[in-house]
């Protein structure tokens, strides 16, 4: 435990810890963190929502909507389960649903973010720490890998398009996308056995 | 409980990023309610949909941030999540389907003691019923012209080559043309999301299938 709060330390002193802020949005209506969380996530929001077809008005204003429900939905973020940008993509992702007519998507029983009173700080780092790693694992697939996977997640084409467009057969698209997750789950294994 | 047969990473993607047909959302979510080892699959696949986000953005326009804080403070305030009853043969977003528990379901017969219920769906890619297969009954024998995920809720089915029983999910695509039948014991109930109009070999039932909506 001991040595998880240096790590931690050390980490903070790199990145910011959005949980916190999404916690101080939540406890003290806080302006200032909501700004620093807006700057961050607002136009990665945007930038999703483009990339998934979206007009760059029709982004802007969808954007505007997903921060105003992080704020609105902050009691029900579940630090423990998710990091703020899987959140934040969750919300993104339903609001994209709204905004483009996409067919409804239910949700499983247990609504997936429910409130903890006393979020467990070694999970909340822990979940951070997660998305992090999925990230930069993302960022050292070859391009190949990469492109199709975020492709796969704008959603701004099917399958059966991706292989119109770009001239490879659909078989081709399927295997490459389920290498590159093979390769994700890897790396994710090798860090987590290294901690 | 053991759940033996999952859900595909092909389809967790595509659920995470919203890409499917709203009847296959449906049994997906019904199968998440029931399997924590899809659920946790499910929640990796978001936190792909995390990483994604994060890795390109934009400018944003004038006064943003401000517009965004006017939009909050006109919000209402938000209403606490739906709770649903728990421990009914229907997971909860099935019940949502069909506005109450299993004594809710407008069963129709469709011979044979097999009885189902079409659970309305706003998108024509795929659609959603209720199966009820009296026990040791054979499901009309069919095949499909594309995807069908057939979800156990109740009893258990048997076609040539598995079992599946509660919680278990079948993926079929086209090429699969089978012949399930119900286990001895309980009636198998079981939530059915299909690609296109499904087409059954036998004559009678095809010439029935436009007008039961199968």
């Amino acid at each position: 435990m001991r040595q998880k709060g240096i790590l931690r330390l050390v980490a903070d002193a790199e990145q910011t810890d959005w949980s916190a802020l999404v916690f101080r949005v939540r406890d003290h209506q806080d302006k200032v963190a909501f700004a620093a969380l807006f700057r961050h996530f607002a136009p990665r929001v945007k930038a999703f929502l483009m990339k998934s077809g979206a007009s760059e008005a029709l982004a802007e204003e969808c954007a505007q909507d997903v921060m105003a429900t992080l704020w609105q939905k902050a009691r029900l973020f579940d630090a423990e389960r998710a990091s703020v940008a899987t959140w934040v993509f969750t919300i993104a992702r339903n609001r994209r649903i709204d905004a483009l007519r996409k067919s409804r998507r239910p949700e499983p029983e247990d609504l997936p973010w429910g409130p903890e009173p006393e979020p467990d700080q070694a999970e909340v780092f822990e979940a951070q720490q997660e998305t992090e790693r999925l990230g930069a694992a993302l960022a050292r697939l070859p391009l190949k890998q990469r492109v199709l996977i975020e492709r796969a997640y704008f959603g701004d084409l099917s399958h059966s398009e991706i292989a119109a467009e770009t001239g490879l057969p659909l078989g081709t698209i399927k295997s490459r996308i389920r290498l590159a997750l093979e390769r994700l789950r890897h790396q994710m294994d090798v860090k987590a056995t290294e901690r | 409980m053991k759940i033996k047969h999952h859900l595909s990473d092909e389809l967790l993607m595509a659920y995470a990023a919203a890409e499917l047909p709203e009847a296959f959302n449906l049994v997906i979510a019904a199968h998440l309610s029931l399997c924590d080892e899809c659920r946790a699959r499910s929640m990796a696949f978001d936190a792909l949909g995390g990483a994604v986000i994060e890795d390109s953005t934009c400018d944003m326009a004038a006064g943003s941030l401000e517009a965004c804080l006017a939009r909050i403070d006109s919000l209402p305030q938000a209403e606490a999540p739906l709770t649903r009853p728990a421990g009914s043969v229907l997971p909860a977003p099935v019940q949502d389907y069909v506005g109450g528990g299993l004594e809710a379901v407008k069963w129709r017969s469709l011979g044979m003691g097999v009885r189902q219920a079409i659970l309305r769906t706003g998108d024509k890619g795929a659609s959603a019923r209720l199966l009820y297969i009296p026990a040791g009954a054979a499901m009309p024998d069919h095949g499909h012209r594309g995807l069908e995920l057939t979800l156990v809720l109740q009893g258990a089915f048997r076609d040539e080559v598995d079992r599946f029983a509660r919680g278990d999910i079948e993926i079929a695509d086209a090429s699969v043309e089978h012949t399930p039948v119900a286990e001895e014991g309980e009636a198998c109930i079981c939530l059915a999301a299909t690609q296109g109009a499904l087409k059954f070999n036998a004559l009678l039932p095809r010439l029935a299938q436009p007008f039961f909506r199968i």
